[in-house]
């Protein structure tokens, strides 16, 4: 299929960007996103070009990295599916393909399509673990967890740091990411004795950082590869009140 | 002796190497195999807590290996610089792996044990790794999982609320604990999360975004790396008391493999370069389960976890070309292979046979999907037998994955599935304290070649990243350490200045040759050729053409490569030729590695040695050792031979039938 495809182009984030336009003519509908795009860069190589820098790695839809905003949409059209999963059987001949970066305060542009999303280190930093040192753990059936909390755990857990949901908020809000780790940790035995503080911290540096406060608006919920849910985010709220009012300090 | 007279003759790689003294591991004590780590840790020395925060650790690479041996030394209170290419330590590859990771727990009280963990490790390796090692591996696979679950990994479990655990191949016991089919992103996040608490406490401090070009090496001791900054170009110097790689397997020399797309070898390769031996480099493996290449862009390959082989059926039609729709074929027109041939481990036989079994079948013309290379994995059987919604839950993810990349539904049509690179046993050599042969380089998880001998057991790859990474390089580096703090190195030291030179040469030379052809084309053509040479099936013949082959292209490399835009910023395609620059020359000494190793082990076949019904064919009596070589430096690499013993598991030819 032919395809048009009009791509952010951004020195350095000391200059302004702006979308260049490039014409594909020979684009296969088994290719991944990734791929069409590794096939614009080959070209724009031999074209003596600068190839479109973008961020990722594994390609399988779990490290994390690509982040692109396709046409509007955070990773795209296809639910539940990163950049590199999205394969162009998606797409139609003669589509126009508009291709951003992450658009947030939070995450500012590196080059082209790459952003910078360590805030998302310091979120955990601020308290998104257990605090158990190497040789310290009991027997692991020493806890036995219920089946439900260990899934529904899980399911938070799967999150894969990508930052859609921040792109996807119109306040550019961390909500849905910090509420992923508090609700995995929280739902589990090992996490409780720091649930209260952990709560409270990391939503403490998510508004310290340059994210924007959450209104509900549900669009990260939406967006997300990996379909957490917007439960979550009350998981959050219940836990930070309930530490709140049982005067939980975080020193 | 002079080098000629040292000259191997006739088969064994003709000349294009030399044989130098042999090798051996003097760490591992002598007691009986199962006191062994014990005596060891006992015998290592330690460092007063009051002098650890003067001792500085760089650790290279945060996956598994790296991020959980980052944090512990953290832990112990030594300052620690750790660095890794991705923007952040989250994404190392570790956090791909599906399946799960082995532990000797036996909660299934299926007849487990550590010492049965170590037999089949050992057994699974086909003989060639150390009995020493492997044996610690097994024990601390115990440790491993409760730490784990300490952390909050949500490990899969049973409505009595323990840990669930699945069967992966090469094995009769249910050992292997998982977390969906995102064990590896579980487990990694667990080590990502206790690194992060560490980096808050200000014992680590985290370079993301900065790539290791070089060790820096003064008076015979690793002290510190070269790194070009991703996002300034800089290249700059860190120094430190010791130096830890943890950087991963080199499967991307094949272009095509199930690795993320930035791993490299060439962290180890520097390394290897500046005097760390580099073992068994042809030892790679190929796993069985992947997602067939669909066309000429094709820029990686994805693995369905193997842990799919307990409830899908492999299969070809028993017609050759038979080009039918797979539902269209009927039951008694279908060879399920694999059951077939092995009757007792079925389609859990380990990775390397049933990866052959399915070339086998395609190079019969029994292969079906474009090309013929592929075969069904099938899974109406079972989803007969435990219902939909019970195979959604084990396999769900793994079917979406599948249906995401290919546009087929599994639940209405087999997969189809075809081998790819995986894995690399081979890596740095190092003895049981996990020590190079250089002083003060250690190598922890994939990029050395400890445990897996020839070929790797499903699910042990995690379990040795963070056997490694938590309770083995904690100890040895702090035993390493008790010599230390050693003598300042000045920034200007002679040996900093010109690996930092040297550094900024090769990429100046990449950027000025401005010739005709992309980094990726380089690399399609080395890969085809060592997927073709040196992959699933390797010969006298087609290694010879592709050392022959390999030199000039990579000549054609440095004269006609072609990188747009400057060295001082982000430049993704300098970074790719940095790595591509070293697997030309790691593709050389794969191909020399598995020409010299007359005999089939493991992952390693060699099409003239083999047995009348097409099993490896091993030659224990030539070849139980593990080929260490040295940088030839222009000349011609130097192989060091370390013997192996079995005393506890007696070398048999596998079987699997």
């Amino acid at each position: 299929m032919k395809l048009t495809l009009r791509v952010w182009r951004q020195k350095n984030a000391d200059t302004k960007g702006k979308m260049v336009k490039y014409q594909l003519d020979d684009v296969e509908e088994d290719m991944s996103f990734l791929e069409m795009l590794d096939v614009l860069n080959e070209k724009l190589v031999m074209d003596d070009e600068e190839p479109v820098s973008f961020d990722h790695d594994c390609r399988e839809g779990i490290c994390g990295s690509c982040a692109m905003v396709i046409n509007g949409i955070p990773h795209g059209p296809q639910k539940n599916t990163t950049t590199c999963q999205l394969h162009m059987r998606h797409f139609s001949d003669g589509d126009t393909i508009d291709v951003e970066p992450w658009r947030a305060r939070a995450f500012p542009v590196i080059k082209d399509l790459v952003t910078d999303r360590s805030a998302f280190d310091q979120i955990i930093q601020a308290g998104g673990y257990v605090s158990v040192n190497t040789g310290s753990a009991p027997e692991a059936h020493a806890t036995p967890v219920d089946k439900v909390s260990a899934d529904d755990a899980f399911d938070a857990a799967t999150c894969i740091g990508c930052g859609a949901c921040v792109a996807a908020c119109p306040n550019g809000s961390s909500m849905l990411f910090t509420a992923a780790k508090v609700t995995h940790l929280g739902l589990l035995p090992q996490g409780q004795p720091e649930r209260a503080t952990r709560a409270i911290t990391m939503l403490a540096k998510q508004d310290e950082l340059d994210f924007g406060g959450c209104t509900n608006v549900g669009a990260c919920a939406e967006v997300c590869p990996k379909g957490i849910p917007l439960a979550s985010i009350s998981q959050l709220n219940h836990d930070v009140l309930g530490a709140t009012l049982s005067g939980a300090r975080s020193d | 002796m002079s080098e000629l007279a040292q000259e191997p003759t006739s088969t064994q790689g003709e000349g294009r190497y030399v044989l130098g003294d042999p090798i051996a591991d003097t760490r591992a004590p002598e007691s009986p195999v199962g006191d062994r780590w014990d005596d060891r840790k006992f015998s290592a020395r330690l460092v007063n807590p009051a002098n650890r925060r003067k001792m500085s650790v760089i650790v290279v690479g945060t996956g598994l290996a790296g991020g959980a041996a980052a944090a512990t030394l953290g832990e112990a209170g030594y300052h620690v610089k750790a660095f890794c290419y991705q923007d952040t330590p989250r994404r190392a590859h570790s956090v791909a792996a599906q399946g799960g990771i082995n532990a000797a727990k036996n909660y299934r009280n299926d007849g487990d044990s550590v010492h049965r963990l170590f037999y089949e490790t050992v057994k699974g390796g086909d003989f060639r790794s150390r009995e020493s090692n492997v044996h610690r591996l097994a024990e601390n696979s115990l440790s491993i999982i409760d730490q784990c679950v300490a952390q909050g990994v949500p490990f899969a479990r049973e409505y009595s609320g323990l840990l669930d655990t699945r069967s992966f191949g090469g094995t009769q016991v249910s050992r292997t604990f998982y977390a969906r089919g995102q064990t590896g992103q579980q487990l990694l996040l667990g080590a990502y999360q206790a690194l992060e608490r560490q980096i808050a406490a200000g014992t680590v401090e985290m370079h993301p975004r900065t790539e290791m070009l070089d060790l820096v090496v003064v008076d015979g001791r690793a002290r510190g790396i070269v790194a070009r900054s991703v996002l300034t170009g800089e290249i700059e110097t860190y120094l430190a008391d010791v130096v830890v790689l943890c950087t991963g397997g080199y499967g991307n020399v094949y272009y095509l493999s199930t690795n993320a797309k930035g791993s490299n070898v060439t962290a180890a390769w520097r390394a290897h370069r500046r005097g760390a031996l580099f073992a068994n480099p042809c030892y790679t493996q190929i796993h069985p389960t992947c997602i067939p290449v669909s066309g000429e862009y094709q820029s990686k390959l994805t693995l369905m976890s193997e842990s799919l082989r307990n409830d899908g059926r492999v299969w070809v039609p028993k017609e050759r070309g038979d080009d039918r729709a797979p539902n269209d074929i009927p039951e008694d027109e279908r060879d399920y292979y694999l059951e077939r041939q092995y009757p007792s481990f079925g389609n859990l036989v380990p990775r390397d046979i049933a990866s052959r079994a399915a070339k086998n079948m395609c190079d019969a013309e029994h292969g079906v999907g474009p090309g013929g290379l592929g075969v069904y994995l099938d899974f109406s059987d079972a989803i007969e037998r435990l219902g939909r919604h019970t195979v959604e839950a084990k396999y769900g993810n793994l079917f979406e994955m599948y249906q995401r990349i290919t546009g087929d539904d599994p639940y209405e049509v087999p997969m189809r599935i075809y081998p790819a690179i995986h894995y690399t046993m081979g890596g740095l050599w190092v003895d049981y304290d996990l020590r190079s042969t250089i002083p003060g380089l250690f190598v922890g998880g994939e990029a050395n070649f400890s445990d897996h001998g020839a070929n790797r057991l499903g699910a042990s790859a995690l379990m040795q990243g963070l056997s490694d990474g938590y309770f083995i390089l904690p100890t040895t580096v702090a035993d390493y350490l008790a010599d230390g703090p050693f003598d300042e190195v000045p920034e200007d030291h002679p040996a900093v200045r010109e690996a930092v030179e040297a550094t900024r040469a090769r990429s100046d030379k990449l950027l000025s040759a401005n010739g005709n052809r992309t980094v990726d084309s380089f690399h399609r053509e080395l890969g085809q050729l060592v997927w073709d040479q040196c992959g699933m099936a390797r010969s006298k013949e087609g290694l010879e053409k592709a050392l022959d082959r390999i030199p000039s292209l990579r000549e054609e490399f440095w004269r006609d490569v072609k990188i747009v835009g400057t060295g001082d910023g982000f430049n993704q395609s300098l970074e790719k030729a940095n790595r591509v620059a070293d697997f030309m020359e790691l593709a050389e000494l794969m191909c020399l590695d598995a020409l010299h190793r007359e005999e089939s082990c493991g992952a390693h076949f060699r099409v003239e040695h083999q047995t009348e019904d097409g099993e490896a064919e091993r030659d224990d009596e030539n070849f139980s050792y593990v080929a260490a070589w040295e940088w030839g430096d222009g000349g011609k690499p130097v192989l060091h031979k370390e013997d192996l013993e079995f005393s506890y598991v007696h070398p048999s030819q596998r079987s699997y039938k």
